[in-house]
């Protein structure tokens, strides 16, 4: 078990800002269009997070044009240029599902430490 | 050369320079050595021997012992024969390492599945099973009809039925080789592989 986590353990990033469930982030994605590359934002709330080492995996939801997106990143992803804590969010579940049947002002979230 | 014998030591994901994350299955193969070489005029088939895996010496019994004495490598758990192809060349006593296999290249790998015990139908050999409506009971994981009437009243040979599954030899062809640990001789093969961790496999091109 142990060499299956030395094995992983170079490809882990160093540089992942502290963030939770309920978090608003702005992730940088890199998008490659044939040979070039730019990077797109993708921003929202983190609903969950999941897994852990290299298998970790991050939620992200956004109402884009009136309908609900969510986009699954792995953590470690070299895909992923850089993450953004935008907004810290009190919430009291590890997984806030629950987001998903709320629309308008139901849906926001209490911010953390204010 | 022809092939390597290693240990499964457990599955993970790695990422890719492109940046796809990969699942594969770690395998610690090596160092193996060449014990004996079979040729066509001695043997009546070309073949090479080779041996992976150290253990205690005290407990080797002596007709083992002579066996490897003569290739001059101490004694190894696991004895196996690759065939010898034209292109190979081999010397009793060579030893073996991950180095000989490249990234990018497709391997066959063989080993010996999980035992999964006594299984129905629907588990072994992926039957339907029954319906779980229309007036029926006890149904839903049977293996439905045997056979036929009173012609040829009796069930055939070889009907795939409920019975023991797993702890099979299992080869699975095409595994793409991802990436290879020279440094801890590892070998990340792409997708899952037979059997538990710490099982042997053998790996050949």
């Amino acid at each position: 078990m142990d060499l299956l986590h030395n094995v992983t353990a170079n490809q882990l990033k160093s540089d992942i800002p502290q963030f939770r469930t309920g978090d608003t982030l702005a992730v940088h994605v890199r998008v490659i269009e044939g040979d070039k590359e730019r990077i797109q934002i993708f921003q929202g709330v983190c609903i969950k997070r999941k897994g852990g080492g290299i298998n970790e995996t991050f939620t992200v939801r956004k109402i884009s044009d009136g309908v609900g997106v969510e986009r699954i990143f792995p953590l470690h992803s070299p895909r992923i240029a850089k993450i953004e804590l935008k907004k810290e969010g009190k919430v009291r579940r590890a997984k806030i599902y629950y987001l998903r049947d709320l629309v308008g002002k139901a849906a926001r979230i209490k911010e953390r430490g204010v | 050369m022809a092939g390597l014998l290693g240990k499964k030591i457990g599955m993970t994901q790695i990422f890719t320079e492109q940046g796809l994350l990969i699942p594969v299955t770690v395998v610690k193969a090596g160092p193996c050595y060449v014990i004996q070489v079979k040729t066509q005029e001695n043997d009546g088939y070309s073949a090479v021997q080779i041996a992976y895996d150290d253990l205690k010496t005290k407990n080797v019994k002596a007709p083992v012992k002579g066996h490897f004495a003569k290739s001059g490598v101490t004694p190894k758990r696991f004895l196996k024969e690759f065939e010898f192809k034209e292109q190979d060349s081999a010397n009793v006593g060579d030893e073996l390492t991950v180095d000989i296999f490249k990234v990018g290249t497709l391997v066959t790998v063989s080993g010996v599945s999980k035992g999964k015990g006594f299984q129905g139908g629907v588990k072994r050999h992926g039957f339907s099973g029954g319906p779980s409506t229309h007036g029926q009971s006890d149904r839903l994981r049977a293996p439905g009809s045997l056979g036929q009437s009173s012609y040829p009243s009796r069930v055939y040979k070889g009907l795939k039925m409920a019975g023991r599954m797993g702890n099979d030899r299992k080869k699975i062809k095409k595994v793409m080789i991802v990436r290879v640990d020279l440094e801890n001789g590892l070998l990340f093969l792409k997708g899952p592989l037979p059997g538990a961790k710490q099982s042997l496999l053998e790996i050949q091109n």
